[in-house]
């Protein structure tokens, strides 16, 4: 008999407890708050006008809104440090945008064309920014998981003082390649974060129909690794969290796991039947737990003037308004694009190359 | 039963079998509340129960191996597989396990389920969403290969499919899904492994399935115009191939191309270009054509992927210079 783990195993010596209460301790400062609210903003803003294209028939195939989610990557990558990594699904939008991705490339990418950050040829779920350190846009879900470990360990053989943050979805969590990631992360004290982004649905199940045992933050509990469960709608949470996991990883002590704990407001792509939920389940989270309704709030007790908030969601809209312009102004790839970007020229074979 | 659609005909099929066999279980990714991906298990869930349409997490190692374990022990699953795409996961299971056990176990025992999935291009899903994979497949001994072209093979070769002894992979078409036809659910256009052939020429031989079938006939269409009088021949299965009636075709014939989606290099195309070149050697008149993917990744600009893969006007041009 095998005795259902409800808690987490004995963790190795010399690892901080699962959750460390820190408080609120370290508001940011006002400017990096209107800076979140400025990225959630965006990325809001962009996802809306993603949704209105593909209704016009602009953007086609598959297109996964991060609406809802904007908290998670925002809150983490104002944690973050340069040059850390990071590596997602194919819902990345709201991560590339976060990541400093200009939203010019990524929109055009959404419409298939040429100024697209893949040149039409990868589309919404497949983008990469080597300058932002963002290492893609996969859908096969799970993948990037181990890719994830594979950043990591060159973070930590390249004696760098970097994490590789890998996202991964709720549903994802139920990947075999997950757990060998989690081995192997833990068995090297790889910085590694780990984000599962639970937003409570894989496609269109129920995380409670797809997940056995305890929170998806324990997943990590068999390898020793440390997680955390956290409200990801509300961004501080996220930054704080991600300020103590990152630290961790940072500090040599191995990967940890960060549960985020969050919804996404629209259908899992642009074809969704919409009847494994309710209307106003989903009515609910936005008017209670809205991400950008919260920082709005909270920025407007701090004395933050509406016409400040105003100018920036009028710079918003500009972005927007010129990422949706270039979208639909460049070219369709040239056909002899067909061709290229397979593979390299082969090389004379006498050295080992490092160029990929 | 009147007319209906791939999709529809995909469903029927299950639900008949179902009906008509307790044993029959079907597993997989969304396929129960949500109806599959492409809505072919829609409302299964709600004739059968959860019992038999079962929802699995996102685990597909374990749904193949999964099925592979029931159907060693007296169930017929049907597993599904979201995006043939995916098959690389799954390939241990499929072709260490499904193919081999069989063989290994001296005969003594067969894996009769059924991996449903589909592939191909033509919704911009990108180069993980739209390959054409049949090639691993019939690359494995071990393993039975159908891919439905029709609404009407939708529904038998599915149903006949259910009906075999060992693991048959099971490959649909999403561009094929809303597809239309006349179904008559009581008589195949052929048994179990036999190719149709659905037109008659005496000029070339297009040898085809999947989706490529209808990309043929509008070729061959056009080329009557010309003058030129195609026999198509849809195989249905890739394992079985019916190469007796490839053999007495191309005989009459005297030419011949392959026309598949997926890519050239070691494809399907090449493995049925070889096969009609041996067999058929004394009676060519020019060595056979290959249509077929390019060998590149299917991308999201529609133009790019319209253009990855042959289309009919690719096929009529072949045929033409074929037959100058
Ligand atoms: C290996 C694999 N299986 C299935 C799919 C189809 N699929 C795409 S997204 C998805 C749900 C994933 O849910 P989750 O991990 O919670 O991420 P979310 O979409 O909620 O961000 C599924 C089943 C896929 N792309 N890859
Ligand atoms: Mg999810």
């Amino acid at each position: 008999m095998v005795q259902k783990a409800t808690t987490p195993r004995k963790k190795k010596p010399g690892r901080p407890p699962k959750a460390i209460a820190t408080g609120r301790n370290d508001m940011p400062a006002t400017e990096d708050l209107t800076a979140m609210y400025h990225d959630m903003l965006l990325i809001r803003r962009f996802e809306e006008k993603a949704g209105q294209l593909y209704g016009m028939g602009q953007i086609g195939g598959f297109c996964h809104l991060y609406i809802g989610q904007e908290a998670v990557v925002v809150g983490l990558q104002s944690a973050s440090k340069p040059g850390d990594t990071v590596v997602t699904s194919y819902r990345d939008h709201g991560h590339m945008l976060a990541c400093g991705m200009d939203a010019d490339g990524v929109m055009a990418e959404l419409t298939g064309r040429e100024g697209g950050y893949s040149r039409g040829k990868g589309g919404s779920m497949h983008m990469f920014s080597r300058e932002k350190k963002f290492f893609g846009g996969h859908g096969i879900v799970g993948a990037q998981v181990p890719i994830g470990c594979g950043l990591a360990f060159s973070h930590k053989y390249k004696d760098e003082a970097n994490v590789c943050m890998t996202y991964l979805g709720d549903g994802a969590v139920n990947q075999g390649q997950v757990y060998e990631s989690f081995n192997m992360a833990a068995l090297w004290d790889l910085p590694c974060l780990f984000v599962i982004e639970n937003n409570q649905y894989g496609m269109g199940t129920a995380v409670t129909r797809a997940a056995a045992g305890p929170a998806l933050a324990e997943r990590g509990s068999a390898y020793g690794i440390p997680g955390k469960q956290v409200d990801g709608m509300d961004v501080l949470a996220v930054r704080e969290a991600g300020l103590e996991a990152l630290a961790h990883c940072r500090e040599g002590k191995g990967p940890y796991i960060l549960e985020m704990k969050t919804y996404r407001y629209r259908g899992h792509s642009m074809s969704d039947p919409a009847k494994y939920r309710t209307r106003e389940e989903v009515d609910a989270m936005r008017k209670q737990h809205d991400p950008i309704d919260q920082l709005r709030e909270l920025l407007i007790k701090q004395n933050v003037k509406e016409e400040a908030l105003k100018a920036i969601d009028g710079e918003v809209k500009a972005v927007v308004t010129k990422a949706t312009e270039f979208a639909q102004n460049s070219p369709e790839p040239d056909p002899s694009e067909l061709f290229t970007d397979i593979l390299l020229p082969v090389s004379a074979g006498t050295a080992a190359s490092t160029e990929a | 039963m009147g007319k209906t659609t791939y999709r529809d005909a995909l469903r029927q099929a299950l639900s008949d079998s179902m009906t008509t066999d307790p044993n029959v279980v079907l597993i997989g990714e969304e396929v129960g509340r949500y109806g599959g991906a492409y809505g072919v298990t829609k409302s299964l869930i709600d004739e059968f129960g959860p019992e038999r349409v079962i929802d699995t997490p996102i685990s597909e190692p374990s749904i193949v191996g999964a099925a592979v374990g029931a159907a060693m022990s007296g169930l017929r699953p049907v597993a599904e597989l979201m995006y043939v795409d995916f098959i690389g996961m799954t390939m241990d299971q499929l072709a260490n396990q499904a193919a081999k056990i069989r063989y290994m176990f001296g005969g003594q025992i067969g894996v009769p389920m059924i991996l449903r999935t589909q592939g191909g291009t033509g919704r911009s899903a990108g180069a993980q969403h739209s390959q054409s994979l049949e090639a691993y497949v019939m690359h494995t001994p071990g393993l039975r290969l159908a891919m439905p072209a029709t609404v009407s093979d939708a529904y038998h070769l599915l149903r006949q499919s259910l009906a075999q002894p060992d693991p048959v992979v099971f490959i649909e078409h999403k561009a094929l899904y809303a597809t239309s036809g006349e179904l008559d659910d009581q008589t195949p256009v052929a048994p179990w492994g036999k190719a149709h052939v659905p037109r008659q020429g005496d000029d070339l031989v297009i040898v085809t399935y999947s989706r490529q079938l209808h990309y043929a006939i509008l070729a061959a269409d056009k080329l009557a115009k010309d003058g030129i009088e195609a026999t198509i021949i849809d195989l249905r299965t890739l394992n079985p191939l019916d190469i007796d009636t490839i053999r007495t075709h191309v005989e009459r014939c005297g030419h011949a191309m392959v026309v598949s989606e997926g890519v050239m290099t070691a494809g399907v195309a090449a493995e049925l270009a070889a096969r009609i070149s041996e067999e058929c050697f004394d009676f060519l008149e020019n060595p056979v054509i290959r249509i077929a993917g390019e060998d590149i990744p299917i991308s999201v600009s529609p133009l790019l992927e319209t253009n990855s893969v042959p289309t009919p006007e690719l096929i009529a041009d072949a045929a033409r210079m074929m037959r100058s």
